[in-house]
């Protein structure tokens, strides 16, 4: 037995340590004064400077946090809902059919995901004249449909995990449906709606393949003008960037982390 | 008047014209996944028989009314028939399934052991180990991608070690190649495949093992006789979250694959936005979906098993 933990041990620490180390040479080398992102000749902050005076990159960040910001509280509501129903309501017409569709988006590949919403849009525009062009509005319903499985997961598995009862109690007591749901379960599941709606804004910020199928001319996101300039070779103000996000993001999860935790003990 | 009361109020007036909240609730997410999921494959699966021409949209309508009124219906098969007769769409369906499935039997390989140590340890550390899975899951995968440039890369951090050290004196050359595909690919899927693992494995009963080894069974017995048989069901979930969305994977081999690397991702995404032939870029997504649809099913068995098995 000791010999087995031994070797797993081994292979966990050297499983993490796959795991990081791209991370790290990511924040080492974005601090490299040198534009050679991977020979170092000195501290330097000069390509935090260079990232924050520019005005593609800036641009396309603020896209891309509105394209997140409207398509993951959609993606919250819409995603909560089917949550519900497939958890509470018992069977109806199309059950299955939605409970499959809201699993499917979250392992379709992108570029099917993409192309198959761009040829939607394409088609209802010739037939509805809306949407008009792509841009914001058909970048965000894209993201919400995909989001919105995340958010319905993460809600599925919180209400399956809950105690039914005081939903039961209040309505026996004569509360009426929505009144139940406002004011017992919907205080009771938003722990999960807080981190469906998280991941969806970080799952909106991060698509490069299926905004660059469904956007327009001047909607570019922050990852497709990353993309663009990565293909052209590694730059050091990208390592900048990304330092940036996981800096946001690591505090992020040590808030949220201690957030929960008083929550647990009490 | 807070929003709870204004929504019972509104709900109320509805109800009262003979409006049935419980239909409502159902409709709206479900009306949004039908338009904006499912009918797009329905175009597509449409675009695929039309041929490609030159006008906007650059594909020709399925039918057409003619003079004398008559409904004409038009399907093209040729994109089919160009798929199988040209070779570099068969090479590129099979050289995505091999690659999706070899990274996803090393990405087992790694994920295992994590997951089983993670499984066992102590809680305290069981979080701090998970926030550690989850963590670069939130931060930019394209960036994470791209970190992997700067190691693997002729002069790239790897390079740099083993041309000091004295192991090489000319450079690896790792970039470009289906090596650093592999290396993207287990990298960035290696989280799908530790927690449905982890999942799994933590939901094993303890005592089982105990009687195994009180019986006098080796730990290596009694691993390959019942923790491994158990945890087939997170086995197959890990793999098929895996394995799904790498066929169509299109980022990993753009940025670290070189000309050579062939996957079908990347030929759809050519295929539309270089060649602009909308009708077979929509023939090549409806064949990935196709040979989607087996992965898919066990997928859901393995969720659903799992599923009835937590309650």
């Amino acid at each position: 037995m000791k010999k087995n933990s031994w070797f797993i041990t081994i292979a966990t620490i050297l499983g993490f340590a796959f795991l990081y180390i791209p991370i790290i040479s990511l924040i080492i080398f974005s601090f490299n004064e040198s534009k050679l992102v991977t020979v170092w000749s000195g501290f330097s902050t000069k390509w935090y400077g260079k990232l924050l005076s520019d005005p593609q990159i800036l641009g396309a960040a603020w896209i891309s946090l509105k394209i997140a910001f409207v398509s993951a509280s959609l993606a919250m509501v819409l995603g909560t809902l089917a949550a519900f129903v497939l958890v509470r309501f018992r069977k109806f017409h199309g059950k299955n059919l939605l409970s499959g569709m809201i699993t499917a988006p979250l392992v379709m590949p992108d570029v099917i995901i993409g192309l198959s919403l761009l040829l939607l849009f394409i088609s209802m525009e010739s037939i509805f004249g809306w949407p008009a062009g792509r841009g914001l509005t058909t970048i965000i319903i894209a993201h919400t449909t995909f989001s919105m499985a995340y958010v319905a997961i993460v809600v599925q598995s919180r209400m399956i995990d809950m105690d039914g009862g005081l939903e039961e109690a209040a309505l026996d007591l004569g509360a009426k449906p929505v009144r139940v749901f406002f004011d017992i379960t919907l205080p009771m599941i938003s722990p999960a709606l807080v981190s469906g709606w998280l991941l969806s804004f970080t799952l909106s910020l991060d698509d490069l393949v299926i905004a660059s199928f469904v956007s327009g001319p001047g909607a570019s996101t922050l990852p497709m003008v990353i993309f663009s300039k990565v293909r052209l070779g590694v730059s050091p103000d990208i390592n900048a960037l990304a330092t940036i996000i996981i800096v946001i993001v690591a505090i992020g999860v040590v808030i949220a982390s201690m957030q929960m935790k008083p929550r647990k003990t009490s | 008047m807070n929003a709870t009361t204004l929504i019972a109020n509104v709900m109320r007036l509805l109800n009262r014209s003979g409006f049935r909240a419980r239909s409502l609730v159902i409709a709206v997410p479900f009306w949004w996944l039908f338009v904006f999921f499912l009918i797009p494959f329905a175009v597509v699966a449409k675009i695929s028989f039309s041929e490609a021409i030159i006008a906007r949209p650059p594909y020709s309508p399925l039918y057409t009314w003619t003079e004398d009124g008559v409904l004409q219906l038009k399907l093209f098969f040729s994109n089919y028939a160009y798929l199988l007769d040209d070779t570099l769409y068969v090479s590129a369906y099979w050289s995505s399934i091999k690659v999706a499935f070899f990274s996803t039997v090393i990405a087992l390989l790694i994920a295992y052991p994590m997951a089983y140590y993670i499984a066992r340890t102590t809680e305290r550390r069981r979080n701090v180990l998970l926030m550690l899975i989850i963590l670069p899951f939130w931060t930019s995968f394209l960036l994470r991608v791209y970190a992997w440039i700067g190691i693997l890369k002729t002069n790239g951090i790897i390079n740099n070690i083993l041309m000091s050290v004295g192991i090489t004196s000319e450079p690896i050359i790792m970039m470009q190649t289906n090596f650093a595909v592999y290396v993207g690919i287990v990298y960035t899927y290696l989280p799908f495949m530790i927690l449905p693992l982890f999942t799994n494995l933590v939901k094993l009963d303890p005592s089982l093992l105990e009687a195994s080894a009180d019986l006098g069974a080796r730990p290596m017995t009694t691993f390959f006789k019942i923790t491994l048989p158990l945890s087939v069901p997170g086995i197959i979930a890990g793999s098929m979250l895996v394995f799904i969305p790498v066929i169509g994977e299109f980022v990993i081999p753009a940025l670290l694959g070189g000309p050579d690397t062939l996957m079908i991702g990347k030929v759809l995404w050519n295929e539309f936005f270089s060649n602009r032939d909308w009708p077979v870029a929509s023939a090549v997504a409806v064949v990935m979906l196709v040979l989607l649809v087996i992965p898919i099913m066990l997928l859901r068995n393995a969720q659903n098993a799992s599923a009835g098995a937590a309650s």
